[in-house]
């Protein structure tokens, strides 16, 4: 219950922190955030899978993209050498905050099969998963088991097609960002190319 | 029959909460001229859809809602991939980070 409320306010502060950052970094530490109160939320809501899911491909897919297009974007701005060493200044809050995070996460994995237990026979009669149970027991709801069998029988052609639109993404960023992309004609026009990037870059940060 | 007693609160509160996401990343879109923060708040909105598909997947155990919540974090990641592709071909070929100066295809 208190949980709930608790992952809301930092869902929600993680959010309006995302879309009012200064620099762009900043935006993808509160989206980290996010998507870890995001993560327990669903073990709250018995999506184990879908919670691993989420970290794995949001927190450690999707956000190191953009940290790298941030990097790409911003290298040769600011030497990642040439700056002041913060992390005296940071290592207190980082620490503090990943021990919240974790805690919240074995909170949230401690808590899976708490549901009510009257709701186990409706389910059970039903002939749908029973919501108690072992953790990663196949005929419980939501477990990785359960979302296996769904995924590969009923919703077999959903999961093809998801790997179609993978295909067709990995084509896409290969065309469009790959080394042959017809957009910098030769090295000189590169180089121009870059320092005007730089330049645009600089101007961004001021804002 | 949806069980809102399997929910550790009442699935009202899970709608106001993915709406109110929703709402920040749609801000975020509008509102900012950065490309990346406004992938960045496009991926709020997604998550705030799952949310939501979770929720209702819990309230009628059903978990049809869990394939819909993979299938949108799969097209999440391909939308992703490719927006970011597309700021960086951008950014290669005009040196602009403000989208409102990038307006080759306005009408």
């Amino acid at each position: 219950m208190i949980e709930f409320y608790i992952l809301a306010f930092v869902l929600i502060a993680s959010a309006i922190f995302v879309i009012t950052a200064k620099k762009a970094v900043y935006s993808v530490v509160g989206l980290l955030v996010h998507f870890a109160a995001l993560a327990v939320m669903y073990f709250s809501l018995a999506a184990e899978f879908l919670a691993v899911i989420q970290i794995i491909v949001y927190s450690g897919a999707i956000l190191m993209l953009f940290v790298f297009v941030i990097a790409l974007l911003s290298s040769g701005v600011a030497p990642f050498s040439a700056g002041p060493n913060r992390l005296p200044k940071i290592a207190g809050p980082a620490l503090f905050a990943v021990i919240v995070i974790l805690g919240f996460l074995i909170y949230g994995v401690a808590h899976v099969p708490a549901a009510a237990p009257h709701g186990a026979a409706q389910a059970a009669q039903s002939g749908t998963a029973s919501i108690a149970g072992p953790v990663g027991a196949a005929n419980v709801f939501g477990s990785v088991g359960d979302f296996g069998k769904a995924l590969f029988t009923t919703n077999l052609l959903p999961f093809e097609i998801t790997a179609f639109i993978l295909m067709v993404a990995v084509i896409g960023v290969i065309l469009l960002a790959g080394e042959s992309a017809p957009y910098v004609q030769s090295r000189r026009r590169a180089r121009i190319v870059e320092r005007e990037m730089r330049e645009a870059i600089l101007r961004a940060g001021e804002e | 029959m949806p069980h809102e007693s399997l929910l550790p609160v009442a699935i009202l509160n899970y709608i106001s909460l993915s709406f109110v996401i929703f709402l920040i990343g749609v801000a975020g879109v509008v509102l900012r001229r950065n490309p990346l923060v406004m992938l960045m708040s496009i991926e709020l909105m997604w998550n705030a859809a799952n949310l939501l598909f979770l929720a209702f997947a819990r309230s009628w155990m059903n978990n049809a809602g869990h394939i819909f919540a993979f299938l949108v974090i799969t097209v999440a990641a391909a939308e992703a991939a490719i927006g970011l592709a597309i700021v960086v071909v951008v950014f290669r070929a005009r040196a602009n980070v403000d989208v409102d100066e990038v307006a080759l295809m306005k009408g």
